[in-house]
Order: structure tokens, then C-alpha cells, then sequence
């Protein structure tokens, strides 16, 4: 374990305005989302010498340096996974920085995904590549075609052996959007959903997901910066240190496609990534105080809340229904309405939340906060002061 | 389940979706193809350990092998999840297709289609057997249909 001095700290965040049409290119919506968070940590755009960002993304290195001024780029990198990989992003930014790589590294997704292209749509010019989409081939001709399918056909064997309802789901809907409608940022800004409006929400793939289990597309930015905590003295924002951040990804399994191996009613990558995680923070993510989850569909809240330990196999649907994960309870889920209330910016949006809840500056302010999980499935990370 | 698309769909020999999409073929994964456009379901076998794989792969993982066989499948394999594309409908399909991830005799899963079957009378751990499908451009591609009784 690095000393504190040496340790990786989120000191920026930035983003644009969450929309259903940005008016503006994906270049321009990373390069505003980047300068905001700079500017958060007050550190000079030209001082930024290492990027990265995850597969999907559309924008570019070059244009990034471009729009930026930064002199040299000493370290970049792409991940795979697509949202999996939100969280997998601190697990690099950290020993990037940590190890001296870089000093100041920057992380950014931004789409135009609801205006340009409807993620959530059949996409028929959609190959399987190197893109974390070989499993295309397996998929298309059969009408397995968008992330709501994959997603529901994974989720099934689970779902079926716990007994979980769609009232169960609904519960997480609700919750989220509860949230959401006291943030002033979020797209559901002023517009909780009750239980009943869930159930009457369209089907998008029955028997498991209605609309209101789906996060929505939106158009929109999000940025981190991060450096070590000797720099951060220097930055305007409290820093977030980076207590723990671990990925795990498993011989024979894909991401929202996983159908090929072993248990599915079992996330053993979100187990994996626990032990690995709390051995690291010194905590597990069950005492953190805020539980920032990737809720592109409400299902993956109830796997990763038992695969992340919260609590026991199957015993999700009861712990929400509880109360445990409410704004109140023992560790509060998504506090900004997640990524079904806030906004989809493929799970970013769900890291400066954590981040903005240890600063004590969030729309919904958890009491107390000294430290915040996030997980992104195969990606675990602890934040703290 | 609720909702009208769930109870449509009425059993019938006629190809429910004759604009269904030509499967996407790679240099890897086209054997597997062109074995169903023969009315063969296989398993890609590896000529050195024997062993099955699906998805298939250039190189076996258990002994470096690149030889690579076929396996014909019995065809036989239970429901291990399924689910109904509604809503956008899926592209090139008429009738939401029952998707289903099917477990074969053999150990191998295989993403498919059950037909012939009312959505209603859908069921995990259902018994299927192979079946072949027609896409828009001629293609045949293994489905499932359920499994004949006895
Ligand atoms: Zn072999």
C-alpha cells in the first residue's frame, strides 16, 4: 500500500448539462466536461499528461490534446467493457498516477447516444470486433439485439431461482427516481415514479424489463481528474482519495452478454473484486457509507448489491424492500438518482456523485460521508477523505 | 405476464419471421454457419484433446491445438433463460422472437430462438430440440423447438 502522500485522489470533476439533444459534437462535449473538472481542481490544462477513456467513446486523444493545449501525453488508454468499465477507469488512473506514470490524469466519457444514435436500439452497423462486441454474432440473427435483451437474458436464471418479481424491481425504480427528483441535475429533476407507474410502464423485454427498468440514452459529458495527494495540495477541491480500486475479468465470460459460463444466478467477479478491494481499502464496501451501483438496468442493482457483499445470495430484493439502501438506511444507494434518474453517461455520473457526497456538496447529502463505494460489475473502487 | 404482444404469436408451421436477419458470419465463427445452411448442429471439436467449444476459436485452450473438427450435436437441450424483444421490436422479425439461451446434452449454450411455442407456455428448464430457422437471404440457422414428448 502507497503512503498517503503518494496516493491517487480525485481532485476535479466536471460535466455538461444531461440532455436528450446536446446541439453540440461529442468532441466538444468531452472537451467541456474535461475543462470543467480541471477547473474544479484548478490545475492547468497544459499540466494534463495522461487520458483515458473506455471502448465506445468517439472521441479522440488527438482532439483531446487539441482542445486542451496540454504539451505531452506520457500515458493513454482505452479499456474494454463499455460502462463495465466506468469504475475500471480509477483502477488505472490510480496506479498510473500512483507509479509516477503520469501526474495528471484525466478521464472522460462523452456521447451523443441519445440524439446521434440510440444506444438502447438495434444497431445494425454494429460488427463484431475488438470493440467488446464479438458476441454479436451469436445475437443478431436471433433478435438478441440491444443491451435491454442481453441484459434480460442474463439476468433470467437469477431472477427465476430467487423468485425475484417485477414489483422487487419496481421497488429499485422507485427509489432511484425518488432521488433523482430531488437533484437538481438530474434528467428526472421534480419527477418521482410510484410502484404503479412502474407496472404500467411498457414492456421492453418481458418477462423482466419494463420501461421503467431501463436507464434512459442521454447526450451529455462527465470528467474526472486525478493526481496524487502531494499535488493535491495545491488543487481547489477537497480531494477524494482512491482508498481501492480493483477489476476482475473472467475466462469465458462477457459483459452484459454473460451466458457461457458457469452459476449465472452467481456474479463470482463481483466477489472476486471484494476480497481483492477490501484487502486494499482496509474496508469493504459493506461499511462504506454511500453505495454508488451501475444501474443501467434495475436487475444489476440486486446482482452486484449480493456480489459486492452487501448481503446474502438472493436476499437483495429483501434488503432494498428493507429500506437498507434508501436515502436513510444503512448505506444509501445512488443518492443522485443513478444512472436510471441522474443520466446514463455509462456510469461516470455515478463517480462524481460519490465524489460530491465525501465533499458534503450533493444534492441529497448523505450525513456523515467518509467514504463512498462504486461499482461498475466487474469494477469496484473505495473512496475516502 | 401480461400485455397482448405476450398472448400473440399462436403456434404454426409457417416461418413466423422470413425477415429475420442473415446471421453475421466471421472467419472464426463461419463453420458454425455453413454447417446449419447444411441442416448440421455442431459443436466446433478440437483434433487434438477432443474437447467442444462454442463460441468457436482458432486455438483449442486446453491444448494449444489448431486443429479444428466438427462435432454433430444431438440437438437435444433445456431453456436455461428466455426472453420476448418488445419494445423497439427487433429488427427483422415480424413476431417478437422467443429468445432463449439453451444448454445442450453435450454441456455447450447456444443464444436461439424457441418456436413453435406460445409465449405463454414458455418455461425454465423446458426440454427443446434443434430446429432450423430460414432468414431473409436463405440462410438456415439452428432454433429450438419443444421437445416432442417421450
Ligand atoms: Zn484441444
Amino acid at each position: 500500500m502507497v503512503d498517503r502522500n503518494s496516493q491517487a485522489a480525485i481532485v476535479g470533476i466536471g460535466q455538461t448539462e444531461f440532455s436528450r439533444n446536446s446541439g453540440r459534437s461529442e468532441q466538444q462535449l468531452m472537451a467541456e466536461a474535461v475543462l470543467a473538472a480541471l477547473d474544479d481542481a484548478g490545475i492547468d490544462p497544459k499540466d494534463v499528461d495522461g487520458c483515458l477513456t473506455f471502448d465506445l467513446d468517439h472521441s479522440d486523444e488527438v482532439d483531446l490534446m487539441r482542445n486542451l493545449g496540454c504539451r505531452e501525453i506520457k500515458y493513454t488508454l482505452r479499456t474494454p467493457q463499455g460502462g463495465a468499465s466506468s469504475v475500471t477507469t480509477l483502477v488505472h488512473a490510480k496506479k498510473a498516477v500512483e507509479s509516477g506514470f503520469c501526474d495528471v490524469m484525466v478521464v472522460w466519457r462523452a456521447m451523443n447516444e441519445r440524439s446521434a444514435y440510440r444506444f438502447g436500439q438495434p444497431n445494425l452497423q454494429i460488427q463484431p470486433n475488438g470493440k467488446s462486441s464479438t458476441f454479436i454474432e451469436w445475437c443478431m440473427a436471433y433478435g438478441a439485439q440491444t443491451p435491454a435483451v442481453w441484459e434480460a437474458l442474463s439476468c433470467g436464471p437469477y431472477m427465476n431461482r430467487y423468485g425475484v418479481t417485477s414489483e422487487d424491481l419496481g421497488r429499485i425504480a422507485v427509489l432511484l427516481r425518488q432521488n433523482a427528483a430531488t437533484n437538481p441535475n438530474a434528467w428526472f429533476y421534480g419527477k418521482p415514479i410510484t410502484l404503479e407507474d412502474h407496472q404500467n410502464s411498457k414492456w421492453i423485454v418481458a418477462p423482466w424489463l419494463h420501461l421503467l427498468d431501463c436507464c434512459q440514452e442521454s447526450d451529455g459529458g462527465v470528467a474526472l481528474v486525478i493526481t496524487r495527494m502531494d499535488r493535491a495540495r495545491d488543487t481547489k477541491s477537497r480531494p477524494a482519495r482512491i482508498l481501492g480500486a480493483e477489476y476482475a475479468f473472467l475466462n469465458n465470460h462477457e459483459i452484459i452478454s454473460d451466458y457461457y459460463e458457469g452459476d449465472l444466478t452467481d456474479l463470482e467477479v463481483s466477489r472476486r473484486v471484494t476480497e481483492r478491494l477490501t484487502k486494499a481499502a482496509g474496508i469493504s464496501p459493506r461499511e462504506t457509507n454511500v453505495a454508488m451501483i451501475y444501474d443501467n438496468f434495475t436487475p444489476q442493482i440486486l446482482r452486484q448489491t449480493e456480489g459486492f457483499g452487501f448481503c446474502g445470495r438472493g436476499e437483495a430484493k429483501d434488503y432494498i424492500r428493507d429500506g437498507h439502501m434508501d436515502l436513510d438506511g444503512r448505506t444509501p444507494l445512488s443518492p443522485n438518482g443513478g444512472l436510471m434518474g441522474e443520466a446514463y453517461i455509462h456510469g461516470m455520473n455515478n463517480i462524481t456523485e460519490g465524489v460530491r457526497q465525501l465533499r458534503g456538496l450533493a444534492a441529497n447529502q448523505v450525513k456523515n460521508v467518509e467514504t463512498v463505494f462504486c461499482a461498475s460489475g466487474v469494477a469496484g473502487a473505495i473512496l475516502g477523505l | 405476464m401480461t400485455g397482448a404482444a405476450m398472448k400473440e404469436g399462436a403456434v404454426s408451421d409457417v416461418n413466423p419471421n422470413p425477415n429475420r436477419p442473415d446471421p453475421i458470419m466471421t472467419v472464426d465463427g463461419a463453420p458454425f454457419w455453413r454447417a446449419a445452411n447444411e441442416g448440421r448442429f455442431v459443436a466446433q471439436k478440437c483434433g487434438g484433446c477432443g474437447r467442444l467449444w462454442h463460441p468457436p476459436r482458432p486455438i483449442c485452450p486446453e491444448c494449444r491445438s489448431k486443429d479444428r473438427q466438427e462435432q454433430p450435436l444431438s440437438g437435444r437441450g433445456t431453456v436455461i433463460s428466455w426472453v420476448m424483444p418488445i419494445h423497439p421490436p427487433a429488427f427483422g422479425f415480424d413476431q417478437p422472437p422467443v429468445v432463449a439461451l439453451v444448454e445442450v446434452e453435450e454441456g455447450l449454450r447456444f443464444v436461439t430462438n424457441v418456436e413453435n411455442v406460445a409465449p405463454q407456455d414458455m418455461r425454465f428448464g423446458m426440454k427443446v430440440e434443434v430446429a432450423f430457422a430460414t432468414t431473409r437471404g436463405g440462410h438456415k440457422i439452428p432454433v429450438f423447438h419443444p421437445a416432442k414428448e417421450g
